[in-house]
């Protein structure tokens, strides 16, 4: 018996893929040089592979019969689990590359801690995507390094990256009725749990890149609990077009 | 703004344990990890290698294609060279 929370989990991963994979998309035929748009490219399907098995993994859940298709293309804005980190616009290169870092460090400890997920096909699919984004961690922070210990563009533009991303972070951690949940019956592991692994893969490397941390605000996005920034419905609008326009086509 | 080219970097691939790394192609890169990482991301998106070597462009360097003549067209006849050449025993037929 599928419980809501083990479903909203599994969408939450999901959408998280699949919103940065959209954006990430958005760089192709505008990446500053050819090896870094493959890269970028190459990072977008890795999350949207993942996306892919999580949306057919939570369609099975669901057993309402319908498809990862229907739950990528059909639903409307609110009903996206995605942080809201993931759907800010990509900005200059620096934001895009600074994003991806600080998400691919949380999404790291995320996988780790879900290869033992008493639901073993999440296991299946932390382990798969764990080695992706080993890699994304690893490129992205390298970037992060040049870019804010570069030349002084360089630095004042990633600073103003990370100061404008920052604040979305603390949503990453923000208790929640369905990670208590899904800790209990050991399904998942709560978000909040995360924190320390993150900050100690995030701070050596900003501060390798000579860049600040901003301080912690108030503010609180709360794009999990599907309420999104003005941003997702324009996404929305470009990747739902096809299957709007078009219900059910395929290729 | 100063737009200097990142330099030029060679890529070679290994494509399973056991064979050579082969030339395959190049990218521009700002140091070595970068380069190597933008040849993992060019290169190897069909499962083309397992491992990669890159090389600064600058550091090879190449014989001179206008003394091609003198330095290769030599070994032309000497056949002898060659084992094939030589005709076998058959007593070491499977040689």
């Amino acid at each position: 018996m599928t419980s809501a929370a083990h479903l909203q989990y599994v969408l939450r991963l999901a959408d998280n893929a699949l919103i940065l994979g959209q954006r990430l998309s958005e760089w192709t035929g505008h990446a500053p040089v050819l090896e870094e748009e493959l890269a970028l490219a190459n990072v977008a399907l890795d999350l949207i592979g993942q996306s892919r098995l999580l949306l057919s993994h939570a369609a099975k859940l669901e057993a309402a019969g319908r498809n990862e298709d229907q739950f990528a293309f059909l639903r409307a804005d609110h009903q996206y689990r995605n942080l809201t980190l993931v759907e800010l616009p990509n900005g200059d290169f620096g934001r895009t590359v600074v994003r991806n870092f600080l998400f691919a460090a949380f999404q790291r400890p995320l996988w780790e801690a879900l290869l033992s997920s008493r639901d073993a096909e999440l296991a299946a699919i932390a382990e798969k995507s764990l080695k992706e984004t080993r890699y994304h961690l690893r490129h992205s922070a390298e970037w992060v390094a040049r870019l804010g210990d570069g030349t002084e563009e360089s630095h004042t533009r990633s600073q103003s990256a990370l100061d404008y991303l920052w604040p979305y972070t603390a949503e990453l951690f923000t208790e929640n009725a369905v990670d208590n949940e899904v800790a209990t019956s050991r399904l998942g592991v709560a978000w909040a749990e995360l924190q320390p692994a993150w900050e100690a893969t995030v701070q050596p490397v900003l501060a390798e890149a000579t860049l600040a941390i901003p301080a912690q605000t108030a503010f609180r996005s709360r794009g999990k609990l599907g309420a999104h920034s003005e941003h997702l419905g324009h996404l929305l609008a470009e990747m739902q077009h096809l299957q709007r326009a078009h219900p059910g086509a395929q290729w | 703004m100063d737009r200097k080219e990142w330099p030029l970097w060679e890529v070679f691939i290994r494509s399973r344990n056991g064979l050579d790394h082969k030339h395959c192609g190049s990218v521009h890169a700002p140091d070595a990890p970068m380069a190597l990482q933008a040849a993992r991301d060019v290169y190897t998106r069909r499962q083309e290698g397992v491992s990669i070597w890159v090389v600064q462009a600058d550091h090879i360097h190449a014989s001179d294609p206008d003394a091609k003549a003198e330095m290769f067209d030599p070994a032309d006849d000497k056949i002898y060279r060659h084992p094939t050449f030589y005709k076998l025993p058959d007593e070491v037929d499977h040689m």
